[in-house]
This record gives C-alpha cells, structure tokens and sequence, in this order.
C-alpha cells in the first residue's frame, strides 16, 4: 500500500507539494511513483533560478526500468534543489517525502497549490 | 477477444515470495520481488533463480530429426557430438529474417528444443510448416515447469539442495543438459553466469523452488533477467532481431554455419549473398560514461558513416554506467553519439560481453 502523507498536496503526474513556513514550496515524487518505477539511478534537477510554468518539465528520473519527466506542479522560481538527490539518486525510493525530495520553487501564486489535490483526492486517483 | 493471461505452475510461489507480477508475453510473471537491482547482484556475486516456465520446450522425434533440423536452422546440429550437448541458433524465414532464437539438445529420443515465450505461436507453425517431407514429429512439452538458477554459487546451491542430482549435476560440461528421471538438467543460461536450466513436472515445481529458496536462492524477476542479459551482450528477441533484421547484423554470425556449402538452410541465399555484397550493419555494445540512460530504439549518430539505433540499453547494475546494444555502420569506430531525449551524447563503442563472471570484459 502507498505511503500518503496527509498534510501534503498532490497532482495527477505523481509529484508531491509541502508549504513550508518561509512560504516556499517543496516538491518531490510520490510514494506511489517511486513504486512504479523501480530502482531510481539517476535523478536531472531544473536549475537554480530558472522560472517555470505550471506542469513544465522540471527534470527526469531514470530507474533502472525507465525515464520518467519530473514536472513542475505550480508556477514559480525554483529556490533550491536537493544535490544529495543527485548524488543518491536512490534517496527517491527509500524516503520519497523526506531526504529524498527534488526542489524547492518560490510560487507565483498560491491559487495554483490550492488547486492541487489532497491526500485522499490523490489516494482515490491511484487507486489506493 | 481478450483472453486472460496464463499462469505458470510457480505462480502462487512468486507471490508467496512477495513477487510483483506483469504480463509479458500473454503470461503474468514476476517482474522483481522488491528490488531489480539487489536481484541483479545475487546473480553477479551468489545465486539467484527465475521462472523460465513461459518458454516453450518442443521434441523432436523421427527419422529425420537431423535434416530436418539442419534445413531448419542457420547453426548446424551436425555440431552436437554427444547425447546432452546443446547449440544455440537463429531459425531464419526465407528472407534470411530472424524468426527466433532458441536453444536445441540432442537427446536419447532426438532432439529437445526451447523457444522463447513471445514468440511461441509463429514458432510452432512454423516449425509445423517446415516438417513437410520430413518424417519427423514435434511435440510440445506443456507440462514441464523451467526454472534458470544462475551465478558463481548456482551449482553448488542446487547440489546442496538436490543432494540426490548432485553427482550428475557437477559432471555436467558448459551447454550440456541430459535427462535426470523425469528431470531435465542443463548448465545453459542467459546471464553471463555459470548455472543451470531445469526443467520438471509441473506437478513438482513448487517444492522445487522452494527447495531452491532454501538453500538460499534469491528468487529473481524479469528486470533482472534483462540487465543481466544485456551486461551479457545477450540478444533478446524482438529487440536485437526480429523477422526483418539479418542475422549478419544482430551480432549472429559466429551461429551461422555455412560449410558444407550445400546444407541449404531456410534463409541461406539471401544472407550468403548480402555476405559477399559486404554486410552494411553489425552489432556493437555503446557505454556512457557521463550521466544518463540509454534505453533501446534511440538515434545511434557515427560521423562520416551514417546513423544507427539503439535495440537495447539500460543502467548496468555492475558497472553502475548506462550500456546500450545497438546496430551502427559497418565502419563504425570506438566512438559514436546517442540521442538521449535530444541531446547528443558521446559514447564509447566497445567489443561485447559487457560483464562476464561478475567482471567488466570490455576495455
């Protein structure tokens, strides 16, 4: 069974949302998603500073199976980005919601995380 | 019509060791048990095993099994110089395509072939088809489980936990595979490996496996089967052949046998001529030494030359770099460019295997 955090936000693309209290967002893949790829053994993260559009493509994650595009949830700058991802790409699959998350975007509008799902709308998503 | 997919006799023994199962090939098999690449490593460093009972074994019996046979296939069985011995071969269509691999016994009763599970329904027909004028019979074995134990320790694991077969299973040669009761034992794989095939009952295949998984056999999905096979240099159908790639340019030609210069194997004219027009393709092994993926069907670039493709590739558990198997020019060098998702990415062009006995081979 996936794991699913409820104090988090989620999209259909698998990617998970948590506003922190500096009022940036972190972004990460699923439980889910990490399950359905398999072994994760290469992670490419968007760049510091690049500004980004709802559902852009914000990276890839390659598992041993497949390439997956990482998009970007909501608008925004992206703050930060987790080098310890890149360096243990294997950090997805072991701790999806923690040291395994991809990037930290400054949003452009709180409306676009709002929109996003919560975790018993993304649990009905996927069937869980 | 959808049909549902068919189970092996191991099926409940996969989930009972927590398999995650997919189809493949009309058939719902384990993809890995948790994970690919620890599955990957019991192969490379002690022992794992795989269901395998997907495959198709087909006899051949008759008095013309050895014509038959060297008619029907590019290798020629007249190689096989004792009961138990096998041949790996292409079984090419009149175009020279391949229509599958498959490895062939010579036994007691004639022969024992095994094709591979995708290709199952073309194959038979095929196979069927080809017995015209032939006084042969093919029968095919439904009943018999297949399980491959592979890797450094695989032997000894299996002695251990058949302590009765031990005896027959140590004097068995490299590509060797004879009877054991109603037991068939073979030292063949497809991992780069030292290890065996075993066919048995059905009837018996869970107390098999499980006398497996107590000796300490890593129970092994398909995902590992793959990265192993490819580390391998290892065709597998469908991606490195299919019907319409010559067999000159899948990395085959070392199975063709062309003397005596009149066995007319099915396929022999078009190969033997585009042979002396010069073969335009061949087979490669492509490692990227930079970050990234190769996966197959991708744009292979060789300056000068032309352009090539990708037919397998993956992340290389053991050398922990992506590795690809791919079909470029003739002429290709040691280097060459891949289309990763639009980017350009140089890699080097190496002789295959990739890994053999738990080792880098290449240079």
């Amino acid at each position: 069974m996936s794991n699913i955090p409820a104090e988090l936000k989620y999209v259909e693309s698998h990617e998970w949302l948590r506003k922190e209290a500096d009022g940036s967002v972190t972004v990460g893949i699923t439980a889910h998603a990490q399950e359905l790829l398999g072994d994760v053994v290469f992670v490419e993260l968007p760049k510091v500073g690049a500004v980004l559009d709802k559902d852009a493509q914000a990276g890839v994650v390659e598992s041993v199976k497949a390439a997956s595009d990482v998009f970007c949830p909501i608008a925004g700058e992206i703050l930060a980005i987790n080098e310890a991802l890149e360096a243990t790409p294997e950090l997805a699959n072991s701790d999806p919601y923690g040291e395994g998350w991809f990037f930290k975007i400054k949003p452009a509008s709180l409306v676009d995380l709002d929109a996003c799902m919560d975790a018993s709308a993304y649990a009905k998503e996927i069937g869980a | 019509m959808t049909t549902a997919p068919q189970r092996t006799p191991l099926f409940q023994s996969h989930v009972d060791c927590g398999a995650k199962m997919v189809d493949f090939a009309g058939w719902e098999m384990p993809i890995h048990y948790g994970s690919q690449l620890k599955e990957h490593e019991a192969v490379r460093t002690d022992a794992g095993m795989f269901d395998v009972s997907h495959m198709t074994v087909v006899d051949l019996t008759g008095t013309d099994a050895k014509a038959y046979l060297q008619r029907l296939l590019a290798n020629d069985v007249a190689k096989l110089g004792f009961v138990g011995k096998a041949l790996y071969s292409g079984m090419l269509n009149e175009q020279g395509g391949v229509i599958d691999d498959l490895i062939v016994y010579l036994t007691d009763w004639g022969y024992r072939i095994v094709v591979n599970a995708a290709t199952r329904d073309k194959d038979l027909a095929w196979m069927e088809k080809q017995t015209a004028g032939f006084s042969v019979k093919l029968t095919e074995r439904p009943e018999l489980a297949m399980v491959a134990v592979q890797g450094p320790q695989a032997i000894a694991k299996a002695c251990a936990a058949f302590a009765d077969k031990a005896e027959l299973i140590q004097s068995l040669k490299i590509f060797q595979g004879v009877p054991a009761g109603d037991w068939f034992i073979a030292r063949t794989g497809y991992t780069g490996e030292d290890g065996l095939e075993i066919m048995v009952p059905s009837t018996e295949a869970a107390a098999f496996w499980q006398a497996l998984v107590k000796a300490g056999v890593v129970p092994c999905g398909l995902g590992a089967r793959d990265t192993l096979r490819l580390e391998a240099g290892m065709n597998l159908y469908g991606h490195e052949m299919d019907d319409s790639v010559s067999p000159l340019q899948a990395g085959m030609g070392w199975t063709i046998v062309w003397e005596p210069a009149d066995r007319q194997f099915i396929g022999r004219d078009v190969i033997q001529a585009e042979k002396a027009a010069g073969v335009k393709m061949k087979q490669v092994g492509l490692v990227l030494e930079g970050r990234g993926v190769m996966r197959d069907g991708m744009k292979v670039v060789v300056e000068g030359l032309g352009e090539g493709i990708t037919t397998s590739g993956t992340f290389s558990p053991t050398l922990k770099t992506s590795i690809a198997m791919a079909r470029v020019p003739a002429g290709t060098g040691s280097t060459a460019h891949v289309d990763i998702r639009g980017t350009l990415v140089e890699v080097k062009v190496v002789k295959m295997p990739f890994v053999r006995n738990g080792k880098k081979v290449y240079e």
